[in-house]
């Protein structure tokens, strides 16, 4: 089976797309969760345009790469400010 | 303006001057404040030797948590697999909505006049939706307010060091000179493209959402890069509630008007204009313009009000209040010097 480039390019980031799925659960620090949910969110936004809805393409990368990203890092930060004992109990909250 | 963008160009080190010379009492005051906080809470696991016991119960509540939540992800994922296994492949026309869909497509552009189908289906056909949706957003940002505004019904008595520790201006820099420089020529583009987006939605891909959303992250921008104290001379608490309030009773009464005569029978006085030209579309490009005013006053506001706890600087809000002043004089004492 012969496979353009279009095609091999979605496969790859439909591959990304379940690795950033799996490891946001996965990974112990919040703050690489936070980050691997934006990189999911930006690779989500291409394969958008590869499926012709670029107005969903936009919103994605507005709302998923850009705004609920900036209020993760800000509820993350609130965490650290409020959480004083979390750094001494298991490193389950570190990040 | 101009001569600060060459300087920034060249590389000369004044642009930036401001950035270094911050406040660090605030930051020493906070450290103290801090470690008040955890002596008293050290003393007290002590006293009662809660530590021990709060520990064995975490370790057990974890376990717990891990297993059920990988039992019910495994079921999520077999029920989502075993709906899409109905859905039409990519591509393919769906036999139980083709009739909708070939009425959308086909007579869309003389019914509504709008050449973006979406627009003409997310503001037109299915304007109701839309207008529940921007309720939707209006009602988390109320939602928001009452958990996260530090009025004074909101405050814990006793608690007033820590409220002032996490108040804007005491863990944040003033003025970040990356921030500044890179905002000083990114945000033109970002605004004037959230407004391209946001007037061209029934022409081209995008409309209200996208277009609030992108000037909301402009604002967000903005706000990092300069800091409260600038934005709240533009976005006052009354401006951003006002906006909102008058973005979703003019789309209400849009529709209702619509709706009625609709309804009715009646002619409805709305000129379609020709498909394509920015004034077309009928209604779509004024509630395309509501909506985008209500998602990016809802967006800026999530921002301020995670950040420091108020919307706009002109709101009752103690700690808002009190950490805008502080950073004022911040930068009046800047300015003198």
């Amino acid at each position: 089976m012969a496979l353009g480039v279009t095609e091999i390019v979605k496969i790859l980031l439909l591959v990304l797309l379940i690795v950033c799925a799996i490891s946001v659960n996965v990974t112990r620090s919040l703050l690489q969760s936070v980050i691997i949910f934006m990189a999911y969110s930006s690779i989500m936004c291409i394969l958008w345009i590869f499926m012709e809805s670029p107005d969903l393409a936009i919103t994605e990368a507005a709302v998923g790469a850009g705004v609920s990203g900036v209020l993760f890092l800000l509820t993350l930060r609130r965490i650290r400010e409020e959480d004083e004992d979390s750094s001494e109990d298991d490193g389950n909250t570190d990040f | 303006m101009k001569e600060k963008f060459w300087r920034w160009l060249d590389g000369s080190r004044e642009y930036l001057e401001d950035a270094s010379d911050m406040d660090e009492t605030p930051y020493r005051e906070r450290e103290e404040v801090k470690t008040q906080i955890r002596e008293r809470n050290d003393s007290l696991d002590k006293r009662r030797g809660t530590r021990a016991v709060i520990r064995a119960e975490e370790k057990g509540f974890r376990l717990l948590y891990s297993w059920v939540a990988v039992i019910s992800a495994i079921f999520l994922i077999g029920v989502l697999l075993y709906v899409v296994s109905y859905l039409p492949r990519y591509g393919q026309e769906n036999p139980q909505t083709t009739l909708v869909a070939r009425r959308y497509l086909e007579d869309g552009v003389r019914e509504t006049g709008a050449i973006n189908a979406v627009a003409g289906m997310i503001l037109d056909y299915r304007a109701f939706d839309t207008l529940g949706e921007s309720h939707v957003l209006f009602t988390a940002l109320v939602c928001v307010m009452i958990l996260l505004e530090k009025d004074r019904k909101n405050m814990r008595r006793g608690y007033e060091d820590y409220y002032r520790i996490t108040g804007e201006g005491f863990y944040t820099p003033n003025r970040d000179g990356i921030m500044q420089a890179a905002g000083f020529v990114l945000l033109p583009s970002i605004l004037l493209f959230g407004i391209y987006i946001l007037l061209n939605g029934q022409n081209g891909p995008g409309g209200g959402f996208s277009g609030g959303t992108v000037l909301g992250s402009g604002l967000i921008i903005f706000t990092m890069a300069f800091g409260f104290d600038t934005v709240d001379r533009i976005a006052s608490r009354r401006l951003l509630k006002g906006v909102t309030v008058v973005a979703l009773g003019f789309y209400s009464f849009a529709k209702g008007y619509v709706f009625f005569t609709g309804a009715n029978g009646l002619e409805s006085h709305i000129p379609k204009g020709t498909p394509g030209a920015i004034l077309s579309g009928g209604l779509i490009l004024p509630l395309d313009i509501a909506v985008g005013l209500v998602v990016a006053c809802t967006m800026f506001g999530f921002y301020s009000l995670f950040r420091r706890g108020s919307i706009g600087g002109k709101g009752k809000a103690c700690s808002g209040k009190k950490a805008g002043t502080g950073a004022g004089t911040k930068a009046e004492g800047k300015d003198n010097a």
